[in-house]
C-alpha cells in the first residue's frame, strides 16, 4: 500500500540482451496500455539494431549453454519457476492488466506459468532418452543417435497469454540447450520484462533468453533473414507475416516450426516444441579389439 | 600397379527399352507433352534410352493417381499388409540385385563393385527395414497412449508425398524415399534426376511384379521443371528432396506457408580429421573411401581432409601412393574403383572449381591415370596448400576432388572442421576414446563417423545440420518425416 502523499516509484520497463538491461539504441519506446486502454508505462521500441545485437549474445551464450550438463539446465529452469513463484503477485497484477482477467484468474495463469516451467524443467534429461537411439546395424560399429540443440531460435512470442504463452514457447526452446531471442507480445510486453528481471536473478547465464519488446512486424523479417539464426518459432506471427518470414527462412534453411490453429496455452503441451528445436546427431564407431 | 586383364560383368543381363512412358496408376502411359529426353551411359556416351519430360498435366495425373489410391486403398490398409508388400519388393530387389547393379552402372558410371556391394545390398535392407515398421508405427514413440488407455493410437500417415531424388545413388535414393513413405501409409510421386531414371523405371516394373495397388508408387520422369512443379502441386502433402542447397532453398521457399511437411538433404562439405596418434593405414584407406567412393559424387563425401601438421608429410606420401593404385576405368570392370562422372555438366563443374582451386594458390596433385577417349572422366586429384577461404574449401566439389588443409590443437580442428554453412558428416581419426567423444560433441554435423568413413545403414538416420538441410532419412528418426506428429 502506498503511504498518503507519497509517490510511486515507477519501473523504467527496458529490453533484455546479453544479461543486461539496455534501452533500445534506438532511443525509441512506445506506450503500454491496459485492456481498458488506461496508460501503464512505456516498453522499448526495439530496433534491427538491437535485434541483432541479440542475436550475437544468444550466438555468444550458445556453447556454454548448450555445452551444460542437462542436470544443471533443469534445476536453473526449476530456479527460474522458484523467482516466478515469489514474484506470483507483481506477475498477477501486470496479467490481470493486460488481459483485463479477474486477479483470481490471473493468479491461476501465473501459477499454470510456474507449473509449466517446472513441466519442462524436468525435460531436460529424459528428453535425449526418448529422442535418442542406439541403431543396430548390421556390421560391427557401434551406432547411437543423439539429440542436440539446433543452436539460436528466435521466437515470435505469442500475443496472447502475456506470461504463460510466453513460458510456454521459451521453457522448451531452452531446456535442450538452445539460446533464444524472443519478441515479446507488442500488446502486452511488460510481463516479459518482469520475467527478465526473473531469469536474470536465476542463474541463467546471460544471452541465453533475450527479450526484445517492439513491433513484431519490424522485428520478425530482421530475424528470419539473418543467417546466424538456426530456428524459428513463429507462434506469435500473423499469417502474412508468418509467411514471409518462413520464405526468408529459407535462404539458410532454418528450421521452422509453425502451430497449426491458435494454441491452447492450458492444455498439455506434448513435446513438439521440444523436438522442433532438436538436431539428430548420428556417430559411428566401429568394434574391434 | 599389376596389370590386371579386364573383368567386365556383362551387360546381357539387362533389358533397356528403347523408350519409357510415365508410371502412373500402375500403368505406363505416355506422357501428355511431347517433350523427351535421352538418358546416356556417362562412360561411353552411347545413348541408353529415351524417356519423357513430364508436364504440368503429367504431375497433375500422377498425383491424382497417388491422392486416389492413398483414400480408396493405401491409407486404409492395415500395416500388417503394407509390411507385406514391402516384404515382397524387398525380396524381388534381392531376387533382381545384379541386373540392377548393373543397371545402375550403366546409366550413372559407378563401379560395379559399387551399385553390386553396396546400393544395391543397402537398397534391399532399407525395404526390409521399414516393411518392418508398417504394422509397429504405434510403438515408435510419436504418440501417446490413447484416450481409453488401453493402446496406443497409430500415428495417421501426411497423404500423398511427392519425392524428387538425386543421380548419385538413384535406386538408393529412391528406396531411402518410398520405403518409409510406403510403410508409414502414403502414397507416393517420385522424380528421378534426368541423367538416372532407369532403374527407378525398372523400380515401377518391380512395384508390378509386387502387385502394388495402382497409385501407390507413381514415377514421372523429367527434369527441374517437373520437380518443380511436382513439389508445388496443391494436392501433395509431403515434399521430400535430395539434392543440392540451391534447389533446396528454392523449394523451401516453394513449400513456405502451405503446411506440407518438408524434408531436405542438401549439400555438404565434410571435414575429415586426422589426429597425429591415427591409425594411419586405415586412416589412409578411410580418406580415399571418404572422397573416391562413388567418384565423390557423395553429399556427405570427406571433401575437406583435416591433418594434423605434425603428420601433415607422412600422410599425404602415404595417401598419394595408395592414389597411385586406384584404377579408374570401365564402370562395368569389377576392378575398377574408380567410375565415370555422371554427366559433361558435372564434369564442367569439377574442371572449373580445380581451375579455381590452382588460380587461388593451392597446389594439384594427381596420381598418373590415363583417362579413357569416350565419355566423362575426372582423375583422383588432391589439392595442398589450401586455405579455408579458398573456393575448393567451402564450395561442395560433388567430384573425386580432395582439399588438404592443416591444424595444431583439437580445438582448432574444431573450429576449421564447423567453419562452413554445411553440416551433414564430418570424419574424426585417432586412437584416443575420449578425443573421439569430445570431438563428436562438437562437430557440427548429423553424422560423425570415427575411425571409419560413409558408413550407411537403414537403421541409422542420416540428416544434416544448418544448410545441409532438416529431417532424418532412416531409423526410427526417418518415420518422423512420412507421419502426421
Amino acid at each position: 500500500m502506498t503511504e498518503p502523499g507519497r509517490l510511486t516509484v515507477r519501473k523504467t520497463y527496458k529490453l533484455y540482451i546479453g544479461g543486461a538491461f539496455p534501452r533500445s539504441e534506438s532511443g525509441r519506446s512506445y506506450p503500454v496500455t491496459s485492456s481498458k486502454g488506461d496508460f501503464l508505462a512505456n516498453a522499448a521500441l526495439a530496433s534491427r539494431k538491437d535485434a541483432r545485437d541479440a542475436v550475437i549474445a544468444a550466438r555468444k551464450a550458445f556453447p556454454g549453454w548448450s555445452g551444460a550438463t542437462a542436470y544443471n539446465r533443469g534445476q536453473i529452469l526449476y530456479r527460474i519457476a522458484e523467482m516466478l513463484e515469489g514474484r506470483r503477485a507483481q506477475f498477477a497484477d501486470e496479467v490481470a492488466a493486460a488481459d483485463g482477467v479477474s486477479a483470481r484468474k490471473a493468479g491461476e495463469l501465473v501459477d499454470a506459468a510456474v507449473d509449466r516451467l517446472v513441466w519442462y524443467a524436468g525435460w531436460s534429461d529424459k528428453i535425449g532418452a526418448i529422442r535418442g537411439s542406439a541403431n543396430p546395424v548390421a556390421g560391427p560399429y557401434l551406432n547411437l543417435s543423439t539429440a542436440e540443440p539446433v543452436g539460436v531460435v528466435a521466437v515470435a512470442a505469442p500475443p496472447e497469454g502475456p506470461l504463460l504463452g510466453l513460458i510456454s514457447v521459451i521453457a522448451p526452446v531452452i531446456v535442450t540447450g538452445n539460446t533464444c531471442v524472443v519478441v515479446a507480445s507488442e500488446r502486452a510486453p511488460l510481463p516479459a520484462v518482469t520475467l527478465a528481471e526473473a531469469l536474470a536473478t536465476s542463474d541463467l547465464p546471460g544471452g541465453v533468453v533475450n527479450l526484445l519488446t517492439g513491433r513484431l512486424g519490424e522485428l520478425a523479417p530482421w530475424l528470419a533473414s539473418h543467417m546466424d539464426v538456426n530456428a524459428l518459432d513463429l507462434t506469435g506471427c500473423p499469417d502474412d507475416l508468418a509467411l514471409s518470414c518462413e520464405q526468408a527462412a529459407a535462404e539458410n534453411l532454418k528450421r521452422v516450426f509453425r502451430p497449426s490453429g491458435k494454441p491452447d496455452w492450458l492444455a498439455d503441451p506434448g513435446t513438439a516444441r521440444l523436438t522442433a528445436f532438436l538436431e539428430t546427431k548420428t556417430v559411428w564407431h566401429p568394434i574391434g579389439v | 600397379m599389376f596389370e590386371y586383364a579386364p573383368a567386365p560383368e556383362s551387360r546381357d543381363i539387362v533389358d533397356i527399352r528403347p523408350s519409357y512412358g510415365l508410371f502412373v496408376n500402375g500403368e505406363w502411359v505416355d506422357s501428355l507433352g511431347d517433350e523427351r529426353a535421352k538418358t546416356i551411359n556417362p562412360a561411353s556416351e552411347e545413348v541408353l534410352a529415351e524417356f519423357a519430360m513430364a508436364d504440368d498435366a503429367d504431375v497433375d495425373r500422377a498425383v491424382a493417381a497417388a491422392r486416389k489410391a492413398y483414400e480408396s486403398v493405401w491409407g486404409r490398409l492395415p500395416g500388417r499388409e503394407r509390411a507385406k508388400y514391402l516384404f515382397r519388393i524387398a525380396r524381388i530387389i534381392q531376387e533382381r540385385a545384379r541386373e540392377l547393379a548393373v543397371l545402375e552402372s550403366l546409366d550413372n558410371g559407378k563401379p560395379i563393385r559399387e551399385s553390386r556391394d553396396v546400393d544395391l545390398p543397402l537398397v534391399a535392407a532399407h525395404f526390409f527395414y521399414y516393411a518392418g515398421w508398417a504394422d509397429k508405427l504405434a510403438y515408435a514413440g510419436f504418440g501417446r497412449r490413447t484416450a481409453d488407455g488401453a493402446g496406443f493410437a497409430d500415428p495417421r500417415p501426411l497423404g500423398v508425398a511427392a519425392q524428387v531424388i538425386p543421380w548419385n545413388f538413384p535406386l538408393l535414393m529412391l528406396a531411402w524415399k518410398v520405403a518409409p513413405a510406403l510403410a508409414c501409409g502414403n502414397t507416393v510421386v517420385l522424380k528421378p534426376a534426368e541423367t538416372t531414371p532407369l532403374t527407378a523405371l525398372a523400380f515401377a516394373e518391380i512395384c508390378r511384379q509386387a502387385d502394388l495397388p495402382p497409385g501407390v508408387v507413381n514415377i514421372v520422369t523429367g527434369a527441374g521443371a517437373t520437380g518443380a512443379a511436382l513439389v508445388a502441386h496443391p494436392d501433395v502433402n509431403k515434399v521430400a528432396f535430395t539434392g543440392s542447397t540451391e534447389v533446396g532453398r528454392q523449394i523451401a521457399r516453394t513449400v513456405a506457408g502451405t503446411g506440407k511437411k518438408l524434408t531436405l538433404e542438401l549439400g555438404g562439405k565434410a571435414a575429415n580429421i586426422v589426429f597425429d596418434d591415427a591409425p594411419l593405414d586405415q586412416a589412409v584407406e578411410g580418406i580415399v573411401n571418404g572422397i573416391f567412393f562413388n567418384q565423390g559424387h557423395v553429399c556427405c563425401a570427406g571433401s575437406r581432409l583435416l591433418v594434423q601438421e605434425s603428420i601433415e608429410e607422412e600422410l599425404l606420401a602415404a595417401l598419394k601412393r595408395r592414389l597411385g593404385t586406384l584404377r579408374l576405368g570401365d564402370p562395368l570392370d569389377k576392378n575398377t574403383d574408380i567410375g565415370a562422372i555422371n554427366s559433361a555438366a558435372q564434369l564442367d563443374k569439377i574442371k572449373e572449381l580445380s581451375e579455381a582451386g590452382e588460380q587461388e594458390g593451392a597446389e594439384r596433385w594427381s596420381p598418373p591415370c590415363p583417362l579413357p577417349d569416350k565419355g566423362f572422366w575426372f582423375p583422383p586429384t588432391l589439392f595442398t596448400g589450401v586455405a579455408q577461404s579458398h573456393r575448393i574449401a567451402r564450395e561442395e566439389i560433388f567430384g573425386p576432388v580432395l582439399s588438404v588443409l592443416t591444424f595444431r590443437t583439437p580445438a582448432e580442428a574444431v573450429e576449421k572442421a564447423n567453419n562452413t554453412p554445411y553440416g551433414l558428416s564430418a570424419g574424426v581419426w585417432t586412437e584416443k576414446g575420449s578425443r573421439i567423444l569430445w570431438m563428436a560433441e562438437r562437430l557440427r554435423a548429423g553424422v560423425v563417423w570415427s575411425n571409419t568413413f560413409n558408413r550407411f545403414d537403414p537403421t541409422s538416420p542420416f540428416g544434416g545440420y544448418k544448410e545441409s538441410g532438416y529431417g532424418r532419412e532412416g531409423g526410427v528418426h526417418g518415420l518422423e518425416a512420412y507421419l502426421d506428429v
